[in-house]
């Protein structure tokens, strides 16, 4: 390039270009910033060789090493289920109740279970196992069908009242009313003697009445003194716990034409390691027996 | 600048004079041009010692401290400082911060701040000149340089001569030293976050991790390239130390300053000089302060950012005047305030001779003996200890005792607890009601204990583990192991006929059982409806 435009005050060749009588001087760049620039580009093209960089229209340049947040994902998904796999075995070797006992064990069960149950358990026990209406609250000690660590397992493994598995646990009250068993006022007098077992309030005259027709008609499932019976699942009357409610109303509808929950049997869709894993979390809830 | 010839030296006095360019002095320095390099001769004197000094102990802290074994009882490091990040736990000696116990590291960040306005208000750029890092470490490869390639004559000759074996030896010598020294100095690093003898032989049996060797590489090249290539120009363009300092600099502050009032008029021919009668002053304009000069610039141009007052030039011009027999001091630490003052008794216009080209007049600071004037300021305590210095001490020394009465009084022991939202409370078969619980224990002590936790303000109330197999009562007992945090789950019930009618608060209190130790924690008590 000819030197052709020099600024006399400077001395120094400028770039040409004027504005409003203001020249630019055509100074170099400081070196270290010269260095610094062609350091980027070279490491721009180290980038590009060694990283996924360039934008294709269903993927990328997929670069010398590969490296992907997806696939840097897998392999860590890999590895923390590899990290795990000396526990999972041990838990589906051993029995609920030596598990337990072996605390470091027991506290990677429960936390295995407890994400387990937040994906298959809690859209009807709810997020913290506490139920709702029809939906056993899990972190009390009523239990329609047992609550050790055995009978836990089962109802998980076999459901309640699961059409598809054969040994599934299955109970079912009649429809006292639906079915005219029993007429509404005997109904009725029932049910002021089931809230008198259970010592709450009630009309002591229609309770009288109620005995005889308890005694005759539910005792069989449901014990004398109404406290239920695990072995059949029939639930305890008397307790302050009752899967629908208490009111009055609730336990007439109930005797009418009762209502039967169900639940899936996980066995068949769930490995046996993540079953005890859920059944120990449940148990831990604080109502385990 | 011609070479000096023997008529230059000052006859009798021995003084050797040198052909030294300040590269970075302002006329001469560009910034569009390739670094100059310096070439500092090495200085001799009581500054000197000094440096060597804080160089050593310096150096030594610095790669020494990993090593330093302290125990602390068994499972727990026994390194003395300790950054360990993987259990977020800073040890230092008996000292150990917890995480939530940060605001000490703030602390002593806040102290450091005030020592920096204390040690600048006071002795100006200290840190620059004797301890930063970058200082230290080019000192030590300039001993690198010197020892393999001589002194600064030697040093430019073989910067000028044609590359041959002998300067192909003596470089790549040069160079290889220097890149030990940062591979040990990016070595040293890593040892204070992790432990120092096991990632020593992991380093070199290759199991270390890679970050160490990544932070290694990096240190190595840093210091090499700092310490080695960039020297000067990392404090000149990169550090924003100096444009700070200078801010907290005022005229009672101490700086390398060169006395012009007895300096000038400078000559290189003052016996000549005087004998025609002509009036000259204490600088021979030998250019020893330039020659020492790590930094390139020359002292007696006056303050500039790029000194970084390590004072060096005042070792060179100490050993100068005490071969010319005069008092020593013409380059000294010195106030502006003091500085300006005897300026002006040197500028005062009393001059007897009017044909003086400077308007500095040597003789108004000399008496006919020869002695120095009584008028002027020599610089001692009084010069820069002032009001700012005690406020700073003060604003350091209280803080300094804060800190150290917190930490002899801090807790040990940490209490939290976290009430189950969902479901915030169950209501049991019986009709009674329970609360669950995180408990979470934090024994900071570097002892396993045991702790008793009871509960109080809740009528009726009785907790338990969920992981034990207690009966349900009024205390539990928790064990924590040495320097661990241990999370239970403890529930709370409170029979039927006793259930608040609102939610209510209660304590839970937290004693350990060998100390005594114990916190108080309030507690929010669901009940339904």
């Amino acid at each position: 390039m000819p030197k052709n435009d020099i600024d006399k005050v400077t001395g120094i060749e400028t770039t040409g270009h004027e504005w409003d009588g203001i020249r630019e001087l055509n100074n170099p760049l400081p070196r270290w910033w010269l260095l610094t620039f062609y350091a980027t580009i070279l490491f721009s093209i180290g980038y590009i060789i060694y990283y996924p960089a360039i934008p294709l229209i269903n993927s990328s340049t997929m670069g010398i090493s590969g490296e992907t947040n997806r696939a840097i994902l897998k392999q860590e998904m890999a590895a923390s289920r590899q990290a795990q796999q000396a526990q999972l075995v041990r838990i589906a070797a051993e029995e609920l109740q030596s598990i337990k006992a072996d605390q470091e064990l027991n506290r990677f069960a429960i936390a295995g279970g407890a994400s387990a149950f937040k994906v298959y358990c809690s859209q009807c026990h709810g997020s913290g196992a506490q139920g709702g209406a029809g939906y056993p609250n899990l972190n009390d000690d009523d239990w329609l069908w047992g609550g050790d660590l055995d009978s836990i397992y089962t109802s998980i493994k076999h459901g309640i009242r699961n059409d598809e598995d054969p040994d599934t646990r299955y109970s079912e009250m009649l429809a006292f009313g639906e079915d005219e068993i029993l007429t509404a006022d005997e109904r009725n007098q029932v049910v002021e003697y089931v809230l008198k077992l259970s010592g709450r309030e009630h009309e002591s005259a229609m309770a009288l009445e109620g005995e005889s027709i308890f005694s005759d008609n539910c005792t069989a499932c449901h014990g004398d003194k109404g406290t239920g019976d695990r072995e059949q699942g029939a639930p305890n009357l008397v307790d302050a716990i009752s899967l629908y409610g208490q009111s009055r109303d609730i336990m007439r509808a109930q005797i009418n034409n009762p209502r039967h929950g169900v639940m899936p049997a996980w066995g068949g869709r769930l490995d046996d390691e993540t079953l005890k894993q859920l059944t120990l979390y449940v148990h831990s809830l604080g109502g385990g027996e | 600048m011609n070479a000096i010839g023997a008529e230059n030296s000052h006859s009798g006095s021995n003084v050797e004079a040198f052909d030294v360019e300040a590269v970075n002095s302002r006329e001469n320095r560009s910034l569009y041009e390739a670094r100059k390099a310096i070439h500092p001769k090495r200085a001799k004197g009581s500054f000197r010692t000094l440096k060597w000094w804080v160089m050593a102990v310096t150096l030594g802290i610095y790669y020494l401290t990993p090593w330093i074994r302290w125990d602390r009882g068994s499972g727990l490091p026994d390194q003395a400082v300790l950054l360990d990040m993987a259990n977020r736990r800073f040890y230092f000696f008996m000292i150990d911060i917890w995480p939530h116990e940060f605001f000490y590291v703030a602390g002593m960040l806040v102290m450091a701040g005030i020592g920096l306005f204390l040690v600048t208000s006071t002795f100006g750029r200290a840190w620059c000149g004797y301890t930063c890092p970058q200082t230290v470490w080019v000192d030590l490869f300039l001993v690198v340089e010197r020892f393999f390639e001589g002194e600064r004559n030697a040093r430019i000759k073989l910067d000028a001569q044609p590359w041959n074996g002998s300067k192909i030896a003596k470089r790549s010598a040069k160079h290889i030293v220097w890149v030990l020294i940062a591979i040990a100095t990016g070595g040293a690093w890593i040892f204070y976050f992790a432990d120092a003898p096991t990632l020593f032989v992991n380093l070199f049996t290759g199991n270390a991790p890679h970050v160490a060797y990544a932070t290694v590489g990096v240190l190595t090249a840093t210091t090499y390239i700092f310490g080695g290539l960039m020297r000067e120009q990392v404090c000149t363009y990169m550090c924003p130390w100096p444009r700070i300092q200078a801010a907290m600099l005022d005229e009672h502050s101490l700086t390398v300053t060169y006395n012009d009032w007895r300096g000038e008029p400078r000559s290189r021919h003052a016996k000549r000089m005087r004998k025609e009668g002509k009036i000259v002053g204490d600088c021979v304009d030998c250019n020893a302060c330039v020659a020492v000069c790590p930094m390139g610039i020359d002292i007696r141009d006056g303050q500039q950012m790029e000194c970084i007052t390590c004072a060096l030039c005042i070792d060179a011009c100490d050993g100068v005047m005490d071969k010319l027999g005069v008092e020593r001091g013409l380059i000294s630490y010195a106030t502006l305030g003091e500085y300006n003052s005897n300026m002006a008794i040197a500028h005062a216009s009393e001059s007897t001779h009017a044909s003086t080209v400077s308007l500095i007049n040597p003789e108004n600071v000399r008496g006919k003996s020869g002695q120095l004037s009584d008028k002027l300021i020599h610089t001692s305590w009084r010069s820069f200890i002032r009001p700012r210095t005690y406020l700073y001490m003060a604003i350091y020394v209280a803080i300094g005792l804060a800190m150290l009465a917190m930490l002899a009084t801090r807790e040990r022991l940490d209490v939290h607890v976290l009430p189950d939202r969902n479901p915030l409370f169950v209501v049991l078969s019986d009709g009674s009601v329970r609360n669950g619980y995180e408990l979470k224990i934090l024994n900071m002590k570097g002892e396993q204990r045991e702790f008793e936790v009871t509960i109080h303000d809740l009528d009726g109330a009785l907790i338990w583990l969920a992981a034990g197999s207690d009966e349900p009562s009024s205390r539990v007992r928790i064990h924590v192991e040495a320097s661990k945090l241990k999370s239970s789950r403890l529930f709370v019930v409170v029979p039927k006929h006793q259930i608040p009618d609102t939610k209510a608060v209660f304590s839970l209190l937290v004693k350990a059982l060998d100390d005594s130790e114990s916190v108080t924690h309030d507690v929010q008590f669901e009940v339904p409806g």
